[in-house]
């Protein structure tokens, strides 16, 4: 008989395999989810989850596809957070200290209480890259936060009403396109695709009868 | 933490073995040894789960059992009344699922300066492209060439791909990285701006370029971001649940369903563009599945029912390394990313099998002879293994690397007190990618006029078989082609009057077929509950 414990979700108390994650759990108990499901192994961030344990006076946060059930473990989902996400041109703005003063001011509020990230489903350090953020360093912002699958648990612990993941987002986007350095072996190879280089190529190796292209990748020499 | 007696004399086995291991270069198997594998064990070979369909556009050709029921199956609407005359939406472009493809779309789309509309059943973003782990491939390095791309794919593909798709898919390929590191997409690279590029199964060049293992993640957040940037309008957990078309049998827009009140909602457009993705949720041969919650192949379900034609429908793609333990991630990706960079299969005696970038058919066949026919896999509570060694990657490429390069498996491994720097992992195939789909034309029109495709959902790009990382590209390339494509004829069509006559007439084909049952279609989730029965 496999071992079962007793979780609480959204207060009511149900019976269930000790082996369940706390989605796998809700659909033991007979919910068919259609929010707060997403990928089910920890990418999309749309299973974020709330939980206390009885008896225990921390509230503790994670995403339901990928946190085990406890016994006597209080659940409540999260959905669906409100976070602000304000929109720019990205091929306007500059990676500069006021793009964030101007969209996100509110991060200069930060208190220091660090709930950001003690909350974090990913393990991140959450206030220190909006500490990163505040001060224009998007390059470590873009970095400490890449990891973030955006759930919003972090925005909903948050006394100064930050959106953390929106503020990582544009920080990365900054990064990508103004910050990290360009690639001009990607430049060339498209002028020489528009200037033709390869079409005979491809036309000559698209034409060729299939034994031939067989031949050709079976004896291709792979690069070591 | 492997607490199982058998797994722990077995992970002494490996680590015994681990450094002779490493120095091996296994050699790659011929075409005859991959041919006779791929019969004997590839799960597309097992005849008995698939059937010939009776009815519809692919009339006498074979798909998955499961997939049958659903193209040959009743629609929701059949005694339904819907107000087509009222639309509740009216839009030049409709877009049908919010992944890479439908959002790249978009993007396009409005670029074009089209009025858009994105429909999507979860949110946007929620689509196996977030799942994507371990690149994109794009021959843009001096030793590469679109061409050795092209036999690269088509010869991994078994020489089935569509030739003219293919093309595009290689030529376009490096515009496509710089379309998305233009957007902000960070990408992997050296100091100078060298792409960090390695193999993947199957490639004669390292083209694969990755943004750690959250490829997909990082490409999807930013595409999802300009979206919004651009405010287009999105509905989020709404499904189509059929095509709407004119009298004159052009696609002219979809009748709704919001998932979460049932409601039905009429989106009347000039064209159509489905990005609606995969099909592993269907779990065909009960296999579990690296897909999202929402893919069960209802893009296929619409259009086939429309009167599209399906291309290689009886060609999955099991990706070799789904997590095979424990079971709270059975069935999760590994990426192949992991092979990359330097990790080896090995089976329960300790010994290397084969070369760890064979294509994914080939090496997926190989995993399932070792746990079945050898007897040389590990048993796991749902079925038998084998080890990945990860820890041949720091051992390779010194400490660090694995937090560095594939942080994400590092996570979700940890997750479950099992630290992939340390020990190796179990693995086993995990249904993840459906080769085949809809039939198009090289701009990407379905065989409905006004119906385009992109993405998972469309078939024939990659042949009979995917090489990894150029289904990233493929949602790139073929949705941004599909965004200008479909608003350039947009700008010339003027919609007729939108019917359901397809459903009816499908009914009929039904009856006349003797196909019974009442199975509705698309399913649009699966139902995991238990206890309700």
């Amino acid at each position: 008989m496999e071992k079962m414990v007793n979780v609480y979700l959204y207060g009511k108390k149900y019976s269930v395999p000790a082996s369940l994650t706390i989605m796998e759990a809700m659909e033991y108990a007979g919910y068919q989810l259609v929010r707060g499901c997403g990928c089910r192994n920890g990418f999309f961030g749309a299973c974020a989850t709330i939980y206390r344990i009885a008896g225990d006076r921390e509230l503790k946060t994670c995403l339901a596809c990928s946190t085990k059930v406890e016994d006597n473990m209080y659940v409540a989902t999260l959905p669906f957070f409100p976070l602000v996400k304000e929109v720019y041109d990205i091929n306007k703005v500059k990676p500069t200290e006021q793009i964030m003063m101007q969209l996100y001011p509110e991060i200069y509020a930060c208190v220091g209480c660090n709930a950001c990230t003690q909350a974090c489903t990913q393990g991140l350090n959450v206030m220190q890259y909006i500490a990163y953020a505040q001060r224009a360093e998007y390059e470590k912002c873009a970095e400490e936060s890449f990891d973030c699958v955006m759930c919003g648990v972090c925005s909903s612990r948050c006394p100064a009403g930050i959106s953390h993941p929106q503020v990582a987002m544009l920080a990365r986007r900054l990064n990508g396109k103004y910050i990290a350095p360009h690639c001009d072996h990607l430049d060339e190879r498209i002028k020489e695709i528009n200037e033709g280089k390869y079409e005979l190529l491809l036309e000559d190796l698209m034409g060729k009868p299939i034994e031939e292209m067989q031949e050709l990748y079976n004896h291709r020499d792979i690069e070591k | 933490m492997y607490t199982d007696a058998f797994m722990q004399e077995s992970i002494k086995k490996v680590e015994a073995a681990r450094e002779a291991n490493m120095k091996l270069d296994p050699r790659r198997m011929t075409a005859e040894e991959k041919s006779v594998l791929l019969k004997t064990y590839h799960p597309d070979y097992r005849e008995d789960q698939f059937e010939n369909l009776v009815m519809g556009p692919n009339a006498g050709q074979k798909v998955p059992r499961e997939l049958a029921k659903l193209l040959q199956g009743q629609s929701r609407l059949l005694n339904v009344d819907v107000d087509l005359s009222n639309p509740d939406y009216d839009t030049d472009v409709l877009i049908i699922g919010a992944g890479g493809a439908g959002t790249s779309a978009a993007i396009e789309a409005h670029n074009n300066g089209a009025k858009v509309l994105i429909v999507t059943k979860l949110r946007m973003g929620d689509a196996n492209t977030m799942m994507a782990e371990g690149g994109i491939q794009a021959a843009d390095k001096p030793g590469d060439s679109p061409a050795q791309h092209f036999l690269d794919a088509f010869g991994g593909g078994h020489f089935a791909a569509q030739k003219d798709l293919l093309y595009k898919l290689v030529t376009e390929a490096p515009e496509a990285i710089a379309w998305l590191s233009e957007l902000g997409v960070e990408f992997d690279k050296t100091p100078d701006g060298t792409m960090v590029t390695t193999h993947g199964g199957g490639t004669s060049r390292k083209r694969m370029h990755a943004a750690k293992d959250y490829s997909g993640a990082e490409i999807m957040r930013t595409l999802r971001d300009e979206v919004l940037n651009r405010q287009i309008p999105v509905i989020d957990f709404t499904s189509a649940i059929e095509l709407l078309k004119d009298e004159a049998g052009r696609c002219c827009g979809a009748v709704l369903k919001n998932m979460e009140t049932g409601e039905l909602l009429v989106a009347r457009a000039k064209t159509v563009i489905l990005a609606t993705g995969g099909a592993g949720r269907l779990h065909y041969q009960g296999f579990p599945t690296s897909n999202h919650y929402g893919a069960t192949a209802d893009g296929l379900v619409l259009a086939y029912r429309a009167g599209a034609r399906l291309l290689y429908p009886d060609t999955l793609q099991y990706h070799p390394t789904g997590a095979a333990f424990p079971a709270q991630i059975y069935g999760a990706l590994v990426t192949e990313k992991v092979r990359s960079v330097g990790a080896m299969l090995v089976n329960a005696n300790g010994e290397v099998f084969m070369n760890p970038l064979e294509t994914r058919d080939v090496s997926a066949a190989s995993i399932i002879r070792e746990c079945s026919d050898r007897g040389n896999g590990v048993p796991t509570p749902e079925g038998y293994a084998v080890w990945l060694d990860t820890p041949m990657i720091e051992l390779k490429h010194g400490e660090g690397t694995i937090e560095k390069r594939i942080p994400a498996m590092m996570r979700m491994f940890g997750k479950h007190g099992i630290d992939i720097r340390k020990e190796p992992i179990l693995i086993y195939p995990t249904l993840h990618y459906q080769n085949g789909g809809l039939k198009i034309t090289d701009d990407t029109q379905t065989d409905i006029e006004n119906l385009y495709a992109a993405g998972e959902v469309v078939g024939g790009i990659h042949g009979r078989n995917r090489l990894m990382g150029n289904s990233l590209l493929d949602i790139i390339v073929f949705g941004r082609n599909a965004g200008k494509y479909a608003s350039e004829k947009a700008k010339s069509v003027t919609p007729g009057n939108p019917t359901l006559a397809h459903v009816a007439e499908f009914e009929q084909l039904r009856k006349d077929a003797g196909v019974s049952g009442d199975t509705l279609s698309p399913q649009l989730l699966p139902d995991y509950t238990r206890k309700v029965k």
